[in-house]
């Protein structure tokens, strides 16, 4: 039975990447991934689903929901899945999904549409599961926006809210890498 | 929809027999590979069984497989099931409800440092 290809065993973890619409999920993905960002779809029915904001769908209707993801192998025996969320608050079923297991989420935020991602932090609280705030496309010339961010988002104050570029490789990583020790941390007081 | 009007999903829907809930969930980072035994009778399988099993020869996630294959999630949930079902391809185990413990968190702190 255990005849598998490989000898070693690889273990795999995820990451969810959250936000409104054009934040820049997909950039913030692809400046780690070692692979193009792959899209993957998930088909439901009003019918075998019941999420309310569907109810308006004839019956026999599919509804696809799509999101994009990245891989990175952090050695021989371990790979990172990164998965963009898909944006609208009528796919909750789907987060729920995504969430089961993850290390923790990064919510992407653009300081001109805060609002966007006010449902996926509500999301995460209620799930319990880690997440840290990256502020795209934030330049560092005013400091004290990201204060102004913080208090906006109403986020306790031990979630980290943290200034990145979604185009650069570096600034992702720093991310992701407060993002663990956010989970590592709060693993600890568990 | 495709140019003949039929849905591009109406094909994969029936390879699996309409079925779109595997006997278990399987999250979609889990990793699957191709079992020994898989290799060696994937040549007389269904093409979308087939395609999983050369996919898997290396290893791969429920995710990957889906978006390789251009299938909605469920049906690739559904194929490997099937498959693991006969031993032809192994998933291995996922971290589940409970989320990941502090060893694998560890691992990947430092891999990601390492990058």
């Amino acid at each position: 039975m255990d005849s598998r290809t490989s000898e070693v065993r690889v273990a795999s973890a995820k990451i969810v990447v959250a936000g409104g619409f054009g934040v820049g999920k997909t950039t913030f993905v692809g400046a780690v991934s070692e692979i193009d960002p792959l899209t993957t779809e998930a088909v439901m029915t009003a019918a075998s689903h019941g999420v309310d904001d569907l109810t308006a769908v004839p019956d026999k209707v599919a509804t696809t929901v799509a999101m994009d993801f990245g891989r990175i192998s952090l050695g021989p025996d371990l790979i990172l899945y990164l998965f963009g969320t898909p944006g609208q608050n009528r796919f909750w079923f789907m987060w729920d999904d995504l969430c089961r297991g993850a290390i923790g989420a990064v919510v992407l935020v653009d300081t001109r549409r805060l609002a966007d991602c006010f449902s996926a932090i509500d999301y995460f609280d209620d799930a319990r599961l880690p997440y840290v705030i990256g502020v795209n496309a934030f330049h560092g010339q005013q400091p004290h926006v990201i204060d102004d961010v913080r208090e906006a988002l109403a986020v306790p104050a031990h979630v980290p809210v943290i200034p990145c570029d979604a185009r650069d490789r570096d600034s992702v990583k720093a991310v992701l890498i407060q993002l663990v020790r956010h989970s590592m941390a709060k693993l600890a007081v568990a | 929809m495709n140019a003949d009007g039929s849905s591009p999903f109406v094909r994969p829907y029936a390879v699996t027999g309409g079925r779109t809930e595997s006997y278990a969930r399987l999250a979609i980072e889990a990793l699957v590979s191709t079992t020994g035994r898989g290799r060696e009778v994937m040549h007389t399988l269904v093409p979308e069984y087939e395609a999983v099993c050369r996919l898997c020869a290396d290893l791969k996630s429920v995710a990957e497989i889906a978006a390789m294959l251009g299938v909605p999630l469920g049906v690739a949930e559904v194929i490997v099931g099937d498959l693991a079902e006969y031993g032809l391809v192994v998933v291995e185990p996922t971290d589940g409800d409970a989320g990941p413990d502090i060893q694998l968190l560890e691992r990947v702190l430092s891999g990601l440092q390492n990058l």
